[in-house]
């Protein structure tokens, strides 16, 4: 049986508005919170809870909070990232679609540990009609006396609003999004100093995911500790995951961190086997930045132990056979899937987010996107292979923020596993005939 | 379109204003884009440079703080579009399960190619990158709407009842 806390209410009709949340138990973590809690404890909890960022970087939140500086007279800020965009990634939309007043709660006693008296979600300009069912949840929080001034007669005052960004998938790394939140490009800048210590207008802030935040209203509801023997050791509590590709019931699932990767790939209660009854041919587990994975090596590690979906497990084996748990975006490909061709639209699309600041993602991305084109034309050569390997590996850990990474490794990794369908498509470029709308990919090159 | 048509009506300019009130004092920059947002949409869907300058006026900005942050986020036109803006995202997830069969299609009946506008100038259609509609893909934005789990069939009527409604696509 599934342990659920974020949409354990995923079955009640609308849950999504303010009377509905309440009568479901919402808002009673804040009034506990603020009436009974000092901020210090709260922090306390959520340390103890070992709750690790959602976003996809996986960094322990309560250490993250107690960096952030509290200078005398100067104001905090609590920014929540909804900006979503790593491929393969819906779930923070899920959420804030289905239970905007989750986020709002936990936005509220995030707030409140922190010190923040203003604090902003920054979603993406693409989900604007969910920026509209936040901006209607935080009118009835504000109504009810969640937000405001003097919330629920505690003495602490907030106010929350909603900013919407205008696409662009850099905005997602907090510099970046800090910048775009001030009216600027969102160029990521350089650190340190860190958003804790100058972060939005220059003062201490902290930045979280969607599911991170929502995570601390269980938290405090059951306690950091009991929130703690939920999921692995280093792994706790649950996690959403976006399953999408080639299974039978894409969507966003809540799971216990640590169950089995073949059980969330071929059980009923999640994904439902592969469709069409094909065979799995790889997952990209965690977004598209991280490593792709082949088929034997998602479902089991390099030693034969069967693979878990948590951090460190999936984690086993470090790049060389190993992945991340990154973002919980879990991306499935049958055997008739061209890893090549789905390389590309990885590499397109970090050429086209690439920010332009610094020359290695610059002029990287675009490389990389250019040669699996030229093999995908079928003008291939062998020494193309070994072109992609160098420029991911110039790429990697020499830019400001890390696209360049997320740009890097997935190039990296389907080379490392599938190296041989690379070299298929340049020794017979026949097969590439094989790929479902292969003229495409010529009519693109050739322009 | 001519820069004297480009003014906001006062009910605008005082939600533009409410909005740059939102942050603290000295910082209503931060409310560039959003107002980018409104500009697009009230003055023919995309950002002409008289537009970006008149938003520059209204927001006390220098024109380039504009031009800079409008050119730089793939939500802002820096060209002409067709009333409605047909989306459809084309990155991994949208790829595995169909996209290039819902482009493919779409070109066809609107006999247009990614990134053209067809000659009555209604329809646009562009190939974008990840939506955050993977578990529910191939799918397409038209405005702010999300169709999701799109079929041939689907595409179809909705192509119809764009026409039908003469539909202007708006993110706001």
């Amino acid at each position: 049986m599934s342990k659920k806390l974020l949409l354990k209410n995923d079955h009640i009709e609308g849950i999504h508005t303010l009377p509905i949340y309440r009568a479901n138990g919402g808002y009673s973590v804040l009034e506990k919170a603020l009436k009974t809690m000092s901020p210090e404890a709260i922090l306390e909890e959520v340390k103890t809870s070992g709750l690790r960022g959602r976003g996809g970087a996986g960094f322990p939140t309560g250490l993250k909070w107690s960096f952030l500086a509290k200078p005398e007279g100067v104001p905090r800020y609590l920014v929540c990232n909804a900006d979503e965009s790593e491929p393969g990634t819906l779930k923070d939309r899920y959420l804030m679609e289905r239970h905007p007043h989750i986020l709002i709660e936990g936005m509220i006693v995030s707030s409140f540990a922190l010190g923040a008296k203003t604090s902003y979600i920054y979603i993406r300009g693409e989900y604007f009609y969910i920026a509209r069912i936040l901006e209607i949840a935080i009118k009835e929080a504000y109504e009810a006396g969640f937000l405001g001034k003097n919330i629920q007669g505690s003495g602490y005052d907030l106010d929350l609003y909603v900013q919407v960004g205008a696409g662009a998938y850099i905005c997602g790394e907090e510099t970046a999004l800090l910048e775009s939140l001030e009216g600027k490009r969102g160029n990521p800048r350089i650190k340190p100093p860190f958003p804790a210590i100058a972060g939005l207008y220059g003062c201490p802030t902290v930045v979280n995911n969607v599911e991170t935040i929502a995570a601390v209203v269980p938290i405090l509801e059951m306690g950091g500790a009991e929130y703690a023997k939920i999921g692995t050791e280093k792994s706790t509590g649950t996690k959403l995951i976006s399953a999408s590709g080639h299974i039978n019931k894409p969507g966003v699932y809540e799971i216990e961190l640590g169950i089995p990767v073949e059980e969330f790939i071929y059980s009923e209660e999640y994904c439902g086997g592969i469709s069409g009854g094909k065979k799995l041919k790889a997952v990209v587990a965690g977004g598209s930045s991280v490593p792709i994975l082949p088929a034997e090596l998602i479902l089991k590690t390099s030693a034969g132990e069967p693979r878990m979906m948590s951090y460190e497990s999936l984690g086993d084996g470090g790049f060389l056979t190993g992945t991340m748990l990154g973002s919980g975006g879990f991306i499935v490909m049958d055997e008739d899937t061209s890893i090549v061709k789905n390389l590309y639209t990885f590499a397109r699309f970090y050429h086209h987010e690439s920010c332009g600041q610094c020359s290695p993602c610059r002029e990287g991305t675009g490389w990389m996107e250019k040669i699996l084109l030229k093999i995908l034309d079928g003008r291939g050569d062998m020494k193309d292979i070994d072109l992609l390997w160098d420029i991911q590996s110039k790429i990697e850990g020499k830019t400001i923020c890390p696209l360049g990474e997320a740009a890097a490794w997935p190039v990296a990794a389907a080379i490392r596993h599938f190296r041989s369908e690379f070299e298929e498509y340049i020794q017979y470029p026949e097969k590439i005939r094989d790929i479902k709308h292969y003229y495409r990919l010529q009519e693109t090159a050739t322009a | 379109m001519t820069t004297t048509e480009i003014q906001f009506d006062s009910e605008t300019l005082a939600l533009v204003n409410n909005m740059m009130k939102r942050y603290p004092e000295g910082k209503h920059k931060s409310a560039l884009i959003p107002v980018l947002h409104i500009a697009q949409a009230e003055f023919g869907g995309w950002l002409s440079v008289p537009t970006m300058d008149y938003v520059a006026s209204v927001m006390n900005l220098k024109p380039i703080e504009v031009y800079e942050v409008a050119s730089f986020y793939s939500m802002f036109n820096m060209h002409p579009v067709g009333k409605c803006l047909i989306e459809v995202c084309r990155t991994s997830s949208c790829w595995l399960r169909g996209a290039e069969d819902v482009i493919d299609h779409i070109e066809k009946r609107l006999n247009i190619r990614v990134g053209e506008t067809s000659a009555d100038g209604m329809f646009t259609l562009k190939a974008v990158e990840c939506l955050g509609s993977c578990g529910t893909a191939p799918m397409m934005q038209v405005g702010a709407d999300y169709h999701e789990n799109l079929t041939i069939e689907k595409v179809d009527t909705l192509l119809e009842k764009f026409k039908d409604e003469n539909k202007q696509s708006r993110y706001c």
